[in-house]
Formats: structure tokens, sequence, C-alpha cells
């Protein structure tokens, strides 16, 4: 933010700085957008959420009496003939990674105004989001064909099941909500909301172009859940 | 729909006369405060009904409808405690008093209490109506999401009150929710009762999530010119680092909740351990019963701070003001409150001593427990170093003040007992714990709330209460309370266990008996004395005394806006400018015994105001 001016008030750099910041008046975080401070303050909260799953799911496959399931068996493949671990997992994090990749390009273009460019990668992230969530339903309904469910399993402890479908559907549920938010983001885009700063149909809040970090950082933080959640279900 | 926005005019007028210090009188360098650094709010104004008072955008008017919802729910949990009190001290006088509905009516009553009440009242009432005002802000900083925090706050009441109408009613498992007994049969309510309450928890969360993220952000980046975090007053102090708490603590409680209803529903084993119920053994298995322990107090003991934070910010202003003397260390007072707020989550398994945890840990969360002591104890110091040769009024919100005081000591010291593992065995689930938690979460944030109401009823009406009622409120709750509630140490002295139904024939049954039935009628005429101040304000609602502009002579901002009660957009054209802090009472040297927190130091450099 070294291209920040405020009128009348003096960046420090470093921990220096950070402190005068707090200790100023009006605002904590100088030149920081309402909204954006909002989702940052909410990923926090939902960062403890998640956390209170994923402690949950140590707590419970470490107390499990019956054997936990081998990761590489249950989610793996068979395609051609061989067995492939984990093939289909390692897809969707690909997806999902790269779909943070085509948020942050948005981002880029949508502050360079450059609507069409902007409009496009969202969608191509939304399009992205919507693979993920679909493979999930896929990776899903296998499991559910095998017999895993949220109270039973096949293969060993039955908490596996119910962590599973529990911790990926939270998850899926969040990708789901951003896939909307991108659609309805990407269309306001294309129409030019942004740039003409015409009002929300519900919040009556004028449009800019800094909704579209603000959905890009929730986007990313779905993207770094998955991380953990792959690391915790399919690596352990 | 343009004209529903203010046009945005008024910010170069305002931003350019900042230079020169603004207002009237003699600028000098001393009062210059640097121009706003973001544009003026963009608000949504109602015209019809729906939108000014129903689905109103202005926080003012939705602290006044978390308020209201909040009392109403309260009201709720004190006739649940009636019922309670009259099987305990007259038992089998009630005919439709069951053992299941005793236990739906203790469950009922400690959530709707410490949830329901409590949390929504502080942090969505209080702090609604006040953050925006005493930062200096037009407004909350998302109007809109506070509007959805307050209807979905709404909806989560409505189910919850909804489980007293379902098959088998409301649960029964006592405020805790433990499981395996929460959803299994015999437990009351195990089926639609436990549902409804986990669904109605999730409601409150996400509601409370988008009103706290409201608070925050509007503490954090609206504050006005001059309103530095440390000139604010401590009553935002005391709600933001509550919010802070909340926003971190709820997710457990949420977590837990969902799987316990995945537990209950589904049939998933999260929290349930293989179970023999009459030689047959059920579907579940391998789960672990404390590991909801361990989430719910992860939440539940924040949640003790949630409430008592925003008590000790409020009383800190009630106190420096109707005595008429700054708060005694104020930064100390700030750091105690952070500090507390810190702590609050390195405590919570002291509340399951008895669980069968491993002793090291109960020593880790003794020692931690008896460090929060401390900055409580500080507080508790500053607030009787601020009533020391100060100015006092000994009106009712004073009186309110020193009730507050005295029954958050009480209930403090005991704590330091419950907090020692050798001390709480023995007195664990008894009525020692029930007086320690009513004491210092139940009847003291009672206490402020009552001193708030007393205090800023006049800024939410324009006229004040009466004071002749509100003495007669005072007197009743305060002698009444204490009539409760220090009778019931003696019983768990005694033995006497919590959430017992009835003593039968136990042996310590002849003192027992004698003291519930006193607590019994102490509790009625407490619960009766509450009806006063509803009286009260319906009452001094048309004919009270008017109070006009800063009835208190207080300092702090939300008591300087041009119209009382404030309008919509809280400071007309032009928001105001700080230069103090909010406590710059009897000041030597100055015209009157208050300097407003707006009020330039070139106006009062003949005194010995100091530099804040």
């Amino acid at each position: 933010m070294s291209d920040l001016k405020i009128e009348g008030y003096e960046f420090k750099p470093g921990f220096k700085g950070m402190a005068k910041d707090t200790g100023s008046d009006q605002t904590m975080f100088k030149g920081v957008h309402w909204g954006k401070a909002m989702m940052w303050i909410f990923l926090l909260s939902d960062t403890f959420i998640f956390s209170c799953f994923l402690i949950s799911y140590m707590k419970g496959r470490g107390s499990t009496i019956i054997d936990w399931p081998n990761p590489s068996e249950v989610f793996g493949l068979h395609v051609f003939g061989v067995d492939v671990p984990l093939l289909l997992i390692a897809i969707m994090t690909f997806v999902l990674i790269t779909s943070s990749g085509t948020m942050a390009l948005a981002v880029k273009y949508g502050y360079e105004k450059n609507k069409k460019m902007c409009g496009w990668l969202i969608l191509a992230t939304a399009i992205g989001g919507l693979t993920f969530v679909g493979m999930q339903a896929f990776e899903w309904g296998k499991l559910i064909h095998e017999g895993v469910r949220p109270w039973e399993n096949p293969f060993g402890a039955p908490q596996f099941g119910s962590f599973f479908f529990m911790i990926t559907g939270f998850h899926g549920t969040h990708v789901s909500i951003g896939v909307i938010f991108l659609f309805i983001y990407a269309y306001k885009t294309f129409a030019g909301h942004y740039d003409e700063g015409k009002r929300g149909w519900f919040t009556t809040m004028k449009g800019d172009y800094v909704e579209i970090e603000i959905l890009g950082l929730y986007w990313h933080f779905v993207d770094l859940v998955w991380v953990f959640i792959f690391a915790f279900f399919y690596l352990w | 729909m343009s004209e529903d926005f203010n046009d945005n005019k008024t910010i170069q007028a305002q931003s350019s006369e900042a230079i020169s210090g603004g207002g009237s009188g003699i600028a000098t360098d001393a009062d210059y405060v640097r121009p706003a650094e973001v544009a003026d709010q963009d608000l949504y104004h109602g015209h019809s009904f729906i939108t000014k008072w129903i689905f109103c955008q202005d926080a003012k008017v939705i602290g006044v409808q978390y308020f209201l919802l909040a009392t109403f729910t309260g009201i709720i949990g004190l006739i649940l405690s009636w019922l309670m009190r009259l099987q305990l001290g007259f038992p089998e006088l009630v005919p439709f008093m069951t053992a299941e509905h005793y236990y739906q009516f203790v469950t009922m009553h400690g959530m709707i209490m410490v949830v329901y009440f409590l949390t929504a009242l502080f942090l969505g009432g209080f702090g609604n109506y006040l953050i925006p005002l005493m930062v200096g802000a037009r407004d909350m900083v998302f109007p809109y999401l506070n509007m959805v925090s307050f209807w979905s706050f709404f909806v989560a009441v409505g189910v919850l009150l909804a489980s007293f109408f379902v098959p088998g009613g409301p649960t029964g498992s006592g405020w805790t929710l433990y499981p395996p007994q929460a959803i299994l049969e015999g437990t009351p309510g195990s089926g639609w009762g436990i549902m409804l309450m986990c669904i109605s928890l999730i409601l409150f969360v996400a509601g409370f999530t988008m009103g706290g993220l409201n608070y925050l952000i509007t503490v954090l980046q609206a504050r006005t010119r001059g309103m530095t975090l440390m000139r604010m007053p401590l009553t935002v102090w005391g709600i933001f680092t509550a919010t802070v708490l909340a926003m971190l603590a709820f997710p457990a409680l949420l977590v837990g909740a969902l799987m316990m209803s995945l537990d209950n529903v589904l049939g998933t084993s999260f929290f349930m351990p293989t179970i023999l119920k009459a030689g047959e053994v059920l579907e579940y298995g391998g789960g672990s019963p404390i590991l909801f322990q361990h989430l719910f107090w992860f939440f539940g003991h924040p949640e003790v701070y949630i409430v008592a934070l925003p008590a000790f910010g409020i009383i800190s202003d009630l106190i420096s003001v109707h005595a008429r003397k700054n708060i005694f260390g104020y930064r100390m007072m700030v750091w105690a409150i952070v500090g507390i707020g810190a702590l609050s989550f390195f405590v919570w398994a002291h509340h399951m001593y008895v669980s069968g945890m491993n002793p090291w840990f109960g020593f880790f969360f003794a020692t931690t427990t008896l460090i929060i002591a401390v900055p409580t104890a500080m507080k508790v110091y500053n607030w009787i170093l601020t009533l020391w040769r100060g100015n006092i009024r000994l009106n009712t919100v004073m009186l309110w003040c020193l009730g507050f005081i005295v029954t958050f000591v009480n209930g403090g010291i005991t704590g330091i007992f419950l907090g020692n593992v050798s001390v709480d065995v023995p007195l664990s689930d008894t009525y020692f714990v029930i007086a320690h938690f009513h004491m210092v979460m139940g009847i003291a944030p009672l206490m402020v709330i009552m001193g708030a109401v007393y205090h800023w009823f006049p800024l939410v009406a324009g006229r004040f209460l009466d004071e002749k009622l509100g003495k007669w409120h005072f007197w009743l709750t305060f002698l009444g309370a204490y009539s409760i509630y220090f009778p019931m140490h003696y019983l768990g002295f005694i033995g006497v266990p919590r959430r017992y139904f009835e003593m039968y024939d136990s042996p310590y049954v002849t003192s027992a008996v004698g003291m519930n039935e006193f607590i019994s009628l102490a509790a009625f005429i407490v619960g009766a004395a509450q009806f006063i101040l509803i009286y009260n304000i319906i009452k001094t609602l048309k004919t009270g005394k008017p109070a006009g502009h800063n009835p208190w002579q207080a300092c702090s901002l939300e008591w300087l806006t041009p119209t009382v009660p404030p309008e919509h957009g809280n400071w007309g054209d032009r928001l105001p400018t700080v230069h103090r802090w909010a406590y710059d009472f009897s000041v030597p040297g100055a015209k009157e015994d208050f300097i407003t927190q707006t009020t330039p130091p070139s106006e009062v450099a003949h005194t010995k105001v100091e530099k804040t």
C-alpha cells in the first residue's frame, strides 16, 4: 500500500507504522474498504469453524475402536485396468487451485476496469468451482454406491463416513455458495454495474470493483481450507 | 430510489472546514483534527412504516428491536424459573409439574437467559444502539446485514419457543445439552426438542455473526475524526472485545450443535459411545461424549465473558458519569478487558473437573482460571477508586452500579472457590455452583442492564424514568436476589445437588426444606419486582419528565446529537469532531463539571484539563 495517500497523515514503515495506525483516529486499517475488513474477520471466524471440525475429526479418528479405512484404497479410482490412488482428488484439487488463479486475475483486471476480461475470468472461476462440486458429487455417489453412509461404513470405522460427509459437505456448501455469487458477480461485471456504481438489489449499496476482491478473498479461503481437508482426509 | 439517499454535498464542505479546525470560536493549531479519510456514509432512509420500524436498517431501531425481543424471551425465562421454584419450595403444589417438565424448564430457563436474553440484549441491544453513537458514526457500517441479523435472531427465538409445542416438548437435557442423554429416549424432548434447540442455536450464531461483523468494523474502521481507540468510552471497549470473543467462540457451539443434530437425525456417532439400553445394544458406538463437552465449553466459557465484558464497560461509564469523576485507570481498564478476553479462551475445562480428565489438565486450568481473577480484581478496585471522593449522585442508576459491584465481588469470590480442583470436586453439581454463577453472571449483569436502562432511557425516549419506582425496583431486586442466592451457598455446602426434581427423604431434608420455601418466596417477589420496570417504562413514555439535551451532563458523544432522541443518521449535517476522552469530569478551572468530547482545546485552555 505504498501508493496510498491520506491527507494530513504520514505513514511510517514497519512495526512503528502499525502501532501508529492502531493509535490513530477514524480507521485502524488505513485505506481498507469496510467490506474487505469485514470479509477478513468473517474468514477468521470461519477458520474457527473449520478448525473445530478438523480437531473433532482428529479426536474422533483417534478414539474409535474399529480401524480407520485406508484412504488410498477408499479414494482410489480404477481406470483402464489400473488402480490409481487419489486420482480424482488430485484432479479436484488441481481444478480448485487453478480457479484461485483465475480469480486473482479477475481482481487485477477488475481494478484496471477491464470489464470484459474481468467478467470472463470470474466466469472461468465459477465454472472451475462448479466442476469441483460436480466431481465431489461423483465421489459422494461412488462412496454411497459402495455402501458408505454417515452412520455406517463397510471399510472400517463408521465415523469415517460421518466425518467425511459432514466436513466435505460443509466445505462443498461453501464452494456452492461461492459459485452462486461468482455467477451473479460475472453478470454484474458484464452488465457494467461496477462501472456505473449501480445499487445492489438487496443491500442498496453502490457497486464497486472492490466487491470482486472481497469475493476473491472468500474464494481463496475456500481453496485454502480444501488444502487442509485434503491433507487430513486423503493423506493421513 | 435516489431520494432515499443522502446527497454527498456535506462531505466536501466538512473536509475543507476541517483544516481550520471547524466550528465556532477561535481555532488554534491545538484544535486541528485531520480531515475525514472516507466519504460520508451512504444511508438508506426508509419512508414506509415497514422500512422504518419493521425491516429497518437504522441501528438504533434494530437495537430497540433486539432489546424488546430479548426482554420478551427473558420474561419467559423468568416465568420458567418461577415454575421451578414452585416445585422446589412447595413440591406437588403445581398439578402438571412432573419430573420431565421440571427438567425441560431448567433447560429452557438456562439457555434462554444465557444466550437469548443476556447475550442478545448486551450485544444486539446495547451494541447496536450505542456503538455508532459513541464512536461518532452515522450508523453501523452494513445496515442491511444488521437488519438481517435481527430477523435471524427473531427466527431463532421462534424456533426455540416452537419447541414447547412439538411432540415431546422442549429438550430437558440441561442447558449444557450433554450427549449421550440429550438425544437418548427417556430424556424429555430427545427427538424434536433437541433438534429444534440445535437449529435455533445455529440460526442464532448465524444471525449473531452478521451483527458481530458490523460491531467490529464500525469500531475499527468507522470512527469519527479525532476518535482514537484510546478515546472510546469503555462501553464500546467492552462490547467490542465481547464481540471478538463471540466471533471466535460461537464456531465451537455451531459445530457442536451441528454434530449433535446429525447424531440425532442421521444416526451418526460423533458423541455417542456404545450404549446398552435395557439389555440391548443400541446402533450407536465409537463416539466421544467428552468431545462435545470440550466443544461446548470452548464456547461456554468465553460466553460468560461475552456477557460480563459489556457489563464491565457499561458500569464503568455509569459510575464515572454519576460520580462526576474520571474513570480511575482508563488504560488499565482497557487492558484488563482485553486481557480477560484473551484469557477466557484458556480456562474452559474448569467446567469439566469431574469429567475424568487428567489431573494435570485440572492443574493447568485451575491456574489459568485463578489468573483471570487478577485483571478482574483490578477492575473492581478501579471502580471503587472512581467512586472514592467522587461527587456521587445517589440516584437509581448509581444504586444499580453499587449493587453490581457488591454482587460481582460476591460471585467472584465464590468463583475462586470453584476454580480450585480440590474445592470444586465436592461442590460440583451442588447449589453452591448455582449460587455462584447466578450471582456473577446472572444478577450482576442484570443490575448493569437495569442501571443502563435508567441511564439511557432519557436518550432513547427523551424522558426520564420515574425515580421513586426505580428505587423500589432496585431495593426489591437487590435484597430479594441476596435472599435467593445467599441461602443457596449454604444448601450447596450441605450437599443439596442441583437439577434434582425433588429431595425425597434425604438426610438434609429438614434444614433444606425451610430454606427452599424461603428462597422460593423471595424468587416470586424478585420476579414480580421486574414488572415495576415495565410499568415504569409504559407510564413514563407519555408522562415522564422531558429529559432534553444531555440530561446527565455526560461527556460522551451519544448525548451530543443535534436531536434527542437521535434521528436516523445520528448527526445531522456534520459529524462530530473529537478532541478528548469521554471522562473529563470535574476538571479544575472549567465552567461546568464536565467537558464534552467535542469541546475544542482552545475553549478550555485556561483549565487544568489533561491531554488525552
